[in-house]
């Protein structure tokens, strides 16, 4: 049911998958994660569908308290004990059963995984982290520990995924910190994250995330603490990378220049919800939902007309027992009264490959019906 | 790193010095010295002393003498022969009186270190792992009764209990008929026996402060970023919970190791009075008080070099634990 559904929307992609009938290398069902709280559950997710084709990137753009981290780590399992997940994480590694887990390989389906089905501590899900999915944070300063060198926290991953022979793993180390462009490798390794700068601290954290060559990398705004330039070089290396290794990319980021630069398809994230999607290129020149036309309307343009930058009215609401209606309702300047407050907001096509969660593109359900599909 | 521990050892140097002079300017400031205070004391067993006998006493200890004249020979004997002064109250040497209570003292004190630590530690770590679990609401309980209670009445709890379960308040460190026995091995079980309630009545308050320090820092660590990261390389639990956030946890406990040791030396004298311990609290106390100042000013220095040396080696295991301040170091 999932895999026809998965064809379908492949069809609308640009590349197609290199088997027939074999899933993209990330594929996310209604995923939805909630927090119970003592006033009710905050829905910080609240049942979106991605995916991501091996070798491509998919930017995840929205703003702060949107739920676009929270989503990062459902994937790799890695959100608060307290919060409830469900719905699907089809993961397709791509590669040989043989050299899958032993554990992996009897929960396979065609070489495809639903992580969710994974206990998240437990031995089957500490294999997908680091081992095929790999992820890299916001703040090079602080995600590594001040205490190891950088080259143990490298060959940690090594150690845990790839071989148990620490000289090799220690090559193999040597070889990543080279790919990412730290001189002096051999030296380096030895050294403590403090005496690297932050650029090179991300390089090297990438250096980490990749050693063990994993099918998914998530990019939690891994380059909004670097400075422009340092940025610039970050994204480049990345893109490079995953030429070489064909990885595919979740980039996470409120940086719509960012996107612009690194993105395949963009997926725009308000209140738990993905409210549009499409191809980079088709997003920034045919923006619909109003929430990424205000976004794009608060892009600096070279060239522009003078005047205030514009900005979106409001703040984000806090989705907590937030009844079946849009999200951006209450900020909305093409609201329709009577019809966006009352019903859930269905997707509907907006051109090839371009979906959108908005009234204005689709006709709302009569009175009576489910609103909820 | 060697030039950085010979450079903080040298500096040890005018450091004592400059404690010296003012342990013994303080010890003599109290108006009377020892020779009036022991002719008060005469002179309520009824003997009278004349004021012509006391001026000769003075002048035989040299107490007549003005005090930084009494300071340079009290220090230059001790630098240049190990000679501490003579102790008027119990008419020896100082260095003697140290010698034999400072083994057991010091026996005393590790021992309560150890203690302290070996408990605090991973009751400690527990609590942070079980946040809010009944073991952490119980130690935190424990712990706030353990640092509000005096140490003198826990002492006496402690000895009515044992005195009621076993026949014996467990005074003093031996036990009569092992008290000038040579050192056997049951001499050593006697001494562990009664080792039991001082060490416990010492070492509570700091084992709580503890608790509460290293779960405070626990949790500290386990929410750092770095410890996300080391969960998404697929690390296990407990492997991050050794290998990131304890050993980061643990480093400021270890780095006041060497203050400690004086805490306790200087804070277990009203227990060691209480329990009738031979250690130098009670020693110290009487000293103080009878105004015998070469001894309390030989002891006042002693406990100002050991603060001195466990600084240093506090410093030293901080750098060897935390890469960041020994780079830092190795520069300076």
């Amino acid at each position: 049911m999932v895999q026809t559904e998965a064809q379908q929307s492949g069809s609308l992609m640009r590349a197609a998958s290199p088997l027939p009938g074999a899933r993209k290398a990330l594929e996310v069902r209604n995923l939805r994660v909630g927090f119970p709280t003592e006033e009710g559950m905050v829905q910080a997710v609240g049942g979106i569908d991605l995916e991501i084709e091996r070798g491509r990137t998919l930017a995840l753009v929205g703003e702060s308290g949107c739920g676009k981290s929270v989503t990062g780590r459902a994937l790799m399992a890695l959100q608060p004990k307290h919060a409830e997940v469900s719905g699907e994480i089809w993961l397709t590694p791509g590669r040989q059963e043989a050299q899958l887990d032993r554990r992996l390989r009897a929960s396979s389906e065609n070489g495809s995984f639903n992580l969710l089905q994974f206990k998240p501590g437990g031995k089957e899900m500490r294999h997908v982290r680091g081992g095929l999915i790999s992820m890299i944070f916001q703040e090079p300063m602080t995600a590594l520990s001040p205490l190891h060198t950088i080259g143990d926290q490298i060959m940690e991953n090594i150690l845990l995924h790839r071989t148990k022979n620490r000289k090799e793993a220690r090559s193999i180390a040597l070889e990543m910190m080279e790919r990412v462009g730290i001189g002096n490798a051999q030296r380096r390794l030895d050294q403590y994250p403090h005496e690297f700068s932050g650029g090179m601290r991300q390089r090297a954290m990438i250096a980490m995330a990749l050693s063990c060559q994993p099918a998914l990398l998530i990019a939690d705004e891994p380059t909004t603490a670097l400075d422009v330039t340092i940025q610039a070089q970050v994204l480049e290396l990345m893109k490079q990378l995953q030429h070489e290794l064909g990885m595919a990319i979740l980039f996470i980021t409120h940086d719509l220049g960012v996107v612009a630069e690194t993105a395949d398809e963009v997926a725009v994230m308000y209140l738990g919800r993905i409210v549009e999607r499409a191809p980079v290129r088709e997003l920034f020149r045919n923006p619909k939902h109003p929430y990424t036309k205000g976004l794009m309307r608060s892009i600096p343009r070279i060239g522009g007309v003078g005047g205030r930058l514009a900005s979106i009215e409001g703040t984000v609401p806090l989705p907590l027992n937030r009844p079946p209606m849009c999200g951006f309702y209450e900020r909305c300047s093409e609201r329709i009264e009577g019809v966006c407050n009352r019903q859930d907001v269905p997707e509907s096509d907006a051109g090839p490959g371009h979906k959108v969660r908005c009234f204005l593109y689709s006709e709302p359900e009569k009175k009576g019906d489910n609103p909820h599909e | 790193m060697i030039r950085y521990i010979a450079k903080r050892t040298l500096v040890m140097i005018p450091v004592s010095l400059a404690v010296s002079m003012i342990v013994f300017f303080i010890i003599q400031l109290p108006p009377g010295d020892f020779i009036s205070g022991y002719a008060a004391k005469m002179s309520a067993s009824g003997e009278v002393m004349d004021a012509q006998a006391l001026a000769k006493l003075r002048e035989n200890y040299g107490l007549d003498r003005p005090w930084y004249t009494q300071y340079f020979s009290w220090i230059w004997g001790i630098l240049t022969s190990g000679d501490f002064g003579y102790s008027l109250s119990y008419n020896r040497p100082v260095s003697e009186i140290i010698g034999q209570y400072m083994g057991i003292t010091v026996i005393i004190s590790l021992a309560t270190m150890i203690f302290t630590y070996v408990v605090a530690i991973p009751i400690g770590i527990l609590s942070a792992v079980k946040k809010y679990s009944f073991f952490d609401y119980f130690a935190t309980g424990v712990g706030f009764l353990g640092m509000a209670t005096p140490n003198f009445l826990f002492a006496i709890i402690l000895m009515f209990l044992s005195f009621q379960w076993w026949g014996d308040p467990m005074l003093g460190l031996f036990s009569p008929e092992f008290a000038d026995a040579p050192w056997t091995a049951a001499k050593w079980m006697d001494l562990l026996k009664h080792m039991i309630i001082p060490v416990i009545v010492i070492g509570t308050s700091n084992t709580c402060e503890l608790i509460r320090v290293m779960r405070g820092q626990m949790l500290d660590e386990m929410s750092k970023p770095h410890i996300v990261t080391a969960r998404a390389k697929g690390l296990p639990e407990w492997k991050i919970l050794l290998k990131y956030s304890m050993r980061a946890a643990v480093n400021p406990v270890i780095s006041t190791i060497g203050w400690s040791l004086t805490t306790i030396f200087t804070g277990s004298t009203i227990t060691a009075i209480v329990l009738n311990l031979p250690t130098q609290g009670p020693i110290m106390h009487r000293a103080l008080l009878s105004q015998d100042m070469y001894l309390a000013g030989s002891w006042l220095l002693l406990m100002a070099i050991f603060t001195l040396i466990g600084t240093l080696l506090s410093d030293i295991l901080l750098a060897w634990l935390d890469p960041r301040i020994r780079l830092d170091r190795k520069e300076a």
